[in-house]
């Protein structure tokens, strides 16, 4: 009754060759296949971003695409962005200005900042606090998370200035 | 103190060790839990809210691929009884009993009704849709004010009536304050249904082993102690066999606080099958089965002298509760409280007021962050401005002519015209600080010249009071197994570090934080060398867990407690070891220090001796190396921290488009302990207030369907809609502990609604009309601007 399909994905730059039920989607795939927990389901209807991921360079809901979608493409998690250090001034500023509490929403909301500072330099909180619409907080009110996207684009932009 | 210990103490603001592991994605919350053997639950729904059911055949369920069981509220009745909501302290509230699933009829749309097990949840939704169910629906009691009248259906067998909750207070002469006012001002007020939307669902991993016959229970949840309890006498099991653990846990709010029919249903089946079972509900089920909150009608009004000095004041709320009363806290604690609190902040010479709840064929109601307490003052609050408009007074200055008066500072219990005891309040010094964070005088000038060019801004002003730290009388006494005490258990480890093993929980506030700072600045060590953890029954001292703004205020006190005494206990050992008086030695660091400040021993020296070689001292017994203390409040019920909260907004005349421009927060939570985590706790619970007062809406229509059961139609604060929030402080440190700290988590949410409110209706008062529905969509502003082009019926939005 379920059908499979064999699909290939390179996650976090590692070649994956997996058997999926054809109805399963990409979040799901990567928390129970893969063990890859860091991606969370907060709403399954593609609202509330704990589940963002990056597909071929693009962040997108993991909710919202099936696995098999994902057959020939780089999936990479927030687990594979801390491997490279990718991110890890972004994951300083946030732990320094505690942005995040639970930290539930924290995984997904790293790939959209992290997503935002590859597009933008310098940000302003205006635009931060758009791009980061999409994906909801109920712990923190938004603005540490704002600040830290900020501390970290100035440093950034700091680096890349000098 | 030595710099080594600087980082840790109470006003510094150390990160939170977890949440480096947060920004790695290596949280560990319930769903990310694998247990071997394990299976997935999934339910299904009463689709109406009130219907009998006859389960005609559950075979083809059965037949389908993976399932491993299907179960009814019947089967369950063989090893899970019934429970039924009681509060000793209020005997004439009556609740339904509760079954795990619905038995014959289901009074709420959401009310499980069957369950299936199998190796995927999809596999288990796919076997739901086979289930053969025949529905009778039964007209459903929607409406509070159908549900209190006479020979009205009560929504429930069980229930002689509608009426869960029928209390009154009065106090002075209110008739003839009300009769002599210089003014009289009057407000209805219509606080909408919430729900608490935690980014996590709620979520259970029951494992029952029969060889031992222990039950194991991974919960998110705030109260492992109570669940353990309640899990232990549900399901006929000894206490000591049961063992709750809370996981990470993806915010909570006081919606993880509550015992759900669902989860225990879960448990149950865990008992009854022999296997790990896990449940999730969905975002789609969260809507219909997370206890929902506020949904209050309230009548108030408000009589002041010329002076604008409060003459007395009335309040008649009627709440809307769901089909039973929450298990084990009961509904009525939102109901109870925005009467208890109400005017708590003034001078009230009289008082009148009535609060009851309607039991409805809705989803249940139970507590939600701040509890009554936003709507209690937010009434006041609203009432007082349009007080201050009848009587030409400033808003600010008619608060602070009717703030109550400096209590004494003498430890002596001071009650509130409701009988709230208020201690020592700081509501002036609040006020004045907010009035010059803000440039009030400022902002009133500039709201002149923007009304000239038709922009319509509004300030507003919210001054609240609200419970801390609540303690035992709350449950105690109503009969209720809650510990309104929190502990810790202290120890020096062989290694030289210090654990901590505390019944005060965490689901992000960083009150493991805040306790290994008192720790480690009380014994003299460093912050890292202190391991907080908690969340296991079976590891942790007994108490409370998260909930009433507890876990800094209570556990911080015994840990403040527990370290002294681990300290001395300490000092003792390695005076006798060394041979020299106790009196010279003290901690710094890793070390035992003489009086010169020079280590003479490490710590972890200290500990292996004590551990494994007593016998090189000749102190007999040993001072014990683990140290468990508790405390709550013993002389009064709570701590009673207070604020001054502060918005400006701008209502779009045209569209009906409300926003929030700015924000301010002026909080008295006494001592603070970490300034950081403290103020992300305020910003947190004043966008919750926010989402309240514009955004959040359970939209029931009159057949008791919930019809925006998603997070597409139920909206919630995203970030571009929010503003940044000034937050500072005032100190009043709390007589009561050593500490000083008052609890911190709820006070945003008490005070934004307020605020957000008299905003509001601050910048429609040149039209001469008021928002009073909340949440004040555009359409209820439009509303009640243009009522001359509303449409009949449209008003229920």
């Amino acid at each position: 009754m379920d059908k499979h399909a064999n699909i290939v994905v390179m996650v976090n730059g590692q070649t994956r060759q997996l058997r999926v039920p054809v109805r399963r989607n990409l979040v799901d795939m990567l928390r129970h296949d893969l063990g890859l927990t860091g991606a969370h389901v907060g709403c399954e209807h593609g609202v509330c971003g704990a589940c963002n991921v990056r597909v071929d360079g693009v962040v997108v809901r993991g909710c919202l695409m099936l696995a098999v979608q994902a057959d020939g493409a780089a999936v990479d998690t927030i687990e594979g962005l801390t491997a490279t250090g990718e991110i890890a001034a972004l994951q300083s500023a946030f732990v320094e200005r505690n942005a995040l509490q639970c930290g539930y929403c924290t995984p997904g909301m790293l790939m959209t900042g992290a997503e935002l500072l590859l597009h933008e330099t310098c940000p302003s909180r205006a635009v931060i606090r758009d791009a980061i619409s999409g994906n909801y907080c109920r712990c923190t009110g938004y603005q540490a998370i704002v600040d830290a996207i900020e501390t970290a684009a100035l440093a950034r932009h700091g680096e890349t200035a000098s | 103190m030595s710099d080594l210990t600087a980082a840790a103490w109470p006003g510094a603001s150390p990160t939170r060790p977890e949440a480096r592991r947060f920004v790695a994605g290596q949280g560990r919350y319930l769903d990310d839990i694998d247990m071997a053997g394990m299976l997935q639950v999934a339910f299904l729904r009463s689709p109406f809210a009130r219907a009998t059911f006859d389960v005609l055949d559950l075979e083809a369920a059965r037949a389908c691929p993976g399932v491993a069981a299907v179960l009814t509220g019947q089967d369950l009745l063989a090893v899970c009884a019934p429970w039924q909501t009681a509060f000793a302290t209020l005997p004439t509230h009556h609740s339904p009993p509760q079954h795990p699933m619905a038995v014959g009829e289901a009074y709420w749309q959401g009310e499980a009704v069957v369950a299936v097990v199998a190796e995927t949840r999809a596999q288990a939704e796919d076997a739901l849709e086979q289930v053969m169910i025949d529905w009778s629906p039964v007209d459903a009691m929607v409406d509070p004010g159908a549900a209190l009248q006479d020979r009205a259906l009560p929504c429930h067998p069980d229930l002689a009536s509608n009426l869960a909750l029928d209390r009154r207070i009065d106090v002075g002469d209110a008739d003839s304050a009300f009769a002599g006012a210089a003014h009289v001002v009057t407000q209805r007020f219509m606080f909408g249904r919430q729900t608490g939307v935690t980014l996590e669902p709620r979520g259970i991993l029951a494992s029952f082993d029969a060889r031992v016959g222990e039950l194991t229970v991974h919960t998110s949840h705030q109260a492992p102690f109570q669940m353990q309890e309640i899990f232990a006498r549900q399901l006929a099991l000894p206490v000591e066999q049961v063992r709750v653990v809370c996981p990470d846990v993806g915010g909570a709010f006081g919606i993880k606080l509550h015992a759900y029919a669902d989860e225990m249903a879960v448990v149950a089946m865990a008992v009854l099958l022999g296997r790990p079972l896990t449940f999730q509900p969905d975002r789609l089920e969260s809507f219909l089965s997370d206890v929902h909150a506020r949904d209050a009608r309230v009548d108030a009004r408000l009589a002041i002298h010329d002076d604008g000095t409060i003459a007395a004041l009335e309040v008649d709320a009627l709440f809307s509760f769901g089909a039973c009363s929450i298990y084990p806290r009961s509904s009525l604690g939102e109901a109870l409280q925005a009467l208890d609190l109400c005017g708590c902040a003034y001078r009230l010479p009289a008082v009148r007021g009535r609060v009851r709840g309607a039991y409805l064929n809705k989803v249940p109601t139970g507590a939600y962050r701040a509890v009554g307490q936003p709507i209690a003052s937010a009434v006041v609050e609203q009432l007082l401005d349009h007080a201050a408009a009848a009587a030409g007074i400033d808003p600010l200055e008619i608060r602070r002519r009717n703030h109550l008066s400096c209590v004494p500072d003498d430890g002596k219990p001071h009650l509130s015209a409701t009988g709230m005891a208020v201690g020592p309040l700081s509501l002036d010094a609040c006020l004045n600080r907010i009035e010059e964070q803000m440039s009030y005088a400022r902002l009133r000038t500039d709201q002149a010249h923007w009304r000239e060019k038709g922009v319509y801004r509004g300030i507003g002003l919210c001054t609240f009071v609200e419970m801390t730290g609540v303690g035992s009388r709350l449950y105690g006494p109503a009969g209720i197994r809650i510990a309104g005490k929190e502990s810790v258990r202290l120890s020096l480890t062989p290694s030289g570090r210090i654990t901590c093993r505390t019944s005060a929980t965490d689901q992000g506030q960083g009150v493991r934080t805040g306790i290994a700072q008192v720790i480690a600045s009380t014994l003299g060590v460093a912050l890292d060398e202190v391991l907080v953890t908690s969340g296991d029954t079976a590891t942790d001292p007994l108490g409370g867990g998260a909930w009433a703004s507890r876990g800094i205020a209570l556990a911080g006190e015994a840990a403040r407690l527990a370290a002294a005494e681990l300290r001395a206990n300490v000092l003792a050992i390695a005076a006798s070891l060394i041979g020299v008086d106790v009196n010279g030695l003290g901690i710094a660091g890793d070390s035992i220090i003489d009086d010169a400040g020079q280590p003479v021993r490490s710590l972890r020296q200290v500990a292996t001796a004590a551990h494994y070689d007593s016998s090189a001292t000749a102190l007999h017994p040993l001072p014990p190396l683990t140290v468990e203390r508790s405390f709550a409040p013993a002389d009064k019920p709570y701590f009673m921290a207070n604020g001054v909260q502060a918005a400006q907004v701008e209502v779009d005349i045209d569209t009906g488009v409300i926003r929030v421009l700015d924000f301010w927060v002026v909080e008295d939570c006494g001592r603070v302990i970490n300034p950081l985590l403290a103020d992300e706790q305020v910003r947190g619970g004043v966008v919750q207030g926010i989402g309240a007062a514009l955004y959040e809406h359970c939209v029931y229509d009159d057949t008791g369907q919930l019809t925006n059961a998603s997070l597409a139609d139920y909206l919630v604060p995203m970030a571009s809609e929010m503003p940044d929030i000034h937050v500072s402080h005032v100190s009043t440190p709390e007589r009561a502990t050593l500490l000083g700290a008052k609890g911190i988590g709820e006070a945003g949410t008490v005070g934004a609604v307020g605020a957000i409110w008299c905003a509001v209706n601050d910048a429609l008062r040149p039209t001469g009309q008021r928002v009073w529905q909340q949440p004040f969509t555009p359409s209820h502003v439009l509303e009640v601007l243009y009522p001359e082009d509303t449409a009949p019926g449209s008003a229920d939005r």
